[in-house]
């Protein structure tokens, strides 16, 4: 099975954020504290999942003359039922997350994740493409975040007792009393260098790890 | 099975028609979760004002349900203000309103309580785009700074000193930023002008 293959490839290789370069509008947007990237991050990982399993469920019977419009349809429509669900029964869930649901639509990875993959592959592998591509994105929107909310205000994962429930206020750190950070970090731009500096980070990481054993294990295909 | 659809798939007319049925079956899928959500997200938004109401009037203001006793009044061409009125036996005991006005990166809505005389119940910033850790201390959650309206009138302090103290005011302003503090005032202001002007109609 290539369970470890698919997770490993969602999570490192071809992540979203650090190897694909996609989805850097929201990741830009939203990462200005921990929390605020672990929220988005589950909910695109919820619509992630639930569009791969759909997109190949139908796949037979999409031609691919008009895939792509029916692409776009499942996944808006998915986002929106997921909106109004949260907006019902978990409100005060919705009220921190409202902003950042909408823009899950527009979200490229997820229409690229069903252009790629779940169009080629079986329901069981898409929906575990998936989960692996929602973690990636998720791990990454986090590490951001945190990033920059721990330069840009000191604290790491604020409000996450409002996002994740009264059990999870231990998550709610502030590494310094003297610390209070430099807004910029908070700003645009700072969600720019924080990425670049990631990306940095990574790519010295495989370059390292590259030289150190010439003959890699396992072949890197590059999708699409 | 498969051979057919292979073979249909490449025509125009199946082509057309399959658009057709997802974009139905997912328009279906919208309005069947519109009205299974309806009545939980009113309920839950019903919640919310009522929460927000609850945080500028103080309790022992309202015997009434404010939600249940709202007036609209438009002035000036401007779109209606809802006007939610609280009521011990039968008699306004205050208002509460929006009120609005542009700060640094766009409109800040205030939500506020008047009595009867035109004191401030409370004020609280229901909606902003403010500079994260600049202009966003004027949140509840973030500075107390937002209370220092309460009791408050257009008496009390007079016209002139409804500002900023940069400007010459009695409001405190926050250290890098200016524009925002000076936005809240005046829609604040603004707010109790308008219940000035339309006392009649509220009280009614």
């Amino acid at each position: 099975m290539r369970v470890r293959e698919t997770l490993r490839n969602g999570l490192w290789d071809n992540n979203v954020v650090f190897g694909q370069l996609l989805a850097l509008c929201p990741v830009l947007a939203v990462t200005t504290s921990g929390t605020n990237g672990l929220g988005m991050g589950l909910a695109s990982t919820a619509v992630l999942i639930a569009s791969n399993t759909l997109i190949a469920l139908l796949r037979r019977f999409i031609s691919p003359t008009v895939r792509i419009p029916v692409f776009v349809i499942v996944i808006a429509t998915l986002v929106t039922l997921v909106d109004l669900t949260l907006n019902a029964w978990l409100h005060e869930l919705h009220k921190v997350l409202g902003l950042f649901i909408a823009l899950i639509v527009v979200n490229c990875a997820i229409l690229g994740r069903a252009e790629a993959f779940a169009s080629k592959a079986t329901v069981g592998q898409a929906a575990l493409d998936g989960l692996a591509m929602g973690i990636g994105f998720t791990m990454a929107l986090t590490l951001i975040g945190l990033v920059r909310e721990f330069f840009g205000a000191g604290t790491l994962f604020a409000q996450a007792s409002i996002l994740l429930g009264p059990h999870f206020a231990f998550l709610e750190m502030r590494l310094s009393e003297a610390f209070e950070g430099v807004l910029m970090m908070i700003l645009p731009p700072g969600g720019f260098l924080a990425l670049g500096l990631l990306l940095a980070a990574k790519q010295a990481y495989q370059e390292r790890h590259a030289r150190a054993r010439p003959e890699p294990l396992h072949p890197v295909v590059k999708e699409a | 099975m498969t051979l057919n659809l292979e073979i249909w798939r490449d025509k125009l007319i199946y082509q057309g028609l399959s658009l057709g049925l997802v974009a139905m079956l997912c328009g279906s899928a919208l309005v069947m979760g519109n009205q299974l959500t309806r009545e939980a997200i009113r309920q839950a938004e019903a919640e919310d004002l009522a929460a927000s109401l609850a945080q500028v009037l103080p309790a022992g203001f309202a015997e009434n349900d404010l939600l249940a006793d709202s007036v609209h009044i438009s002035a000036n061409h401007s779109p209606p203000v809802t006007v939610y009125r609280a009521r011990k036996a039968g008699l306004v005991t205050a208002a509460v309103f929006q009120t609005s006005a542009r700060g640094y990166a766009g409109e800040i809505l205030v939500l506020i309580g008047v009595d009867r005389e035109g004191r401030l119940t409370g004020a609280r910033v229901l909606k902003h785009t403010e500079t994260p850790g600049l202009g966003d201390k004027i949140e509840i959650g973030k500075s107390k700074w937002i209370l220092s309206f309460t009791g408050k009138s257009l008496v009390n302090p007079p016209a002139a000193r409804w500002a900023v103290k940069k400007d010459g005011g009695d409001f405190d302003q926050f250290a890098g930023a200016t524009i925002t503090p000076r936005a809240v005032v005046a829609a604040v202001k603004n707010g109790l002008e308008f219940f000035a002007t339309h006392r009649e109609e509220i009280l009614r």
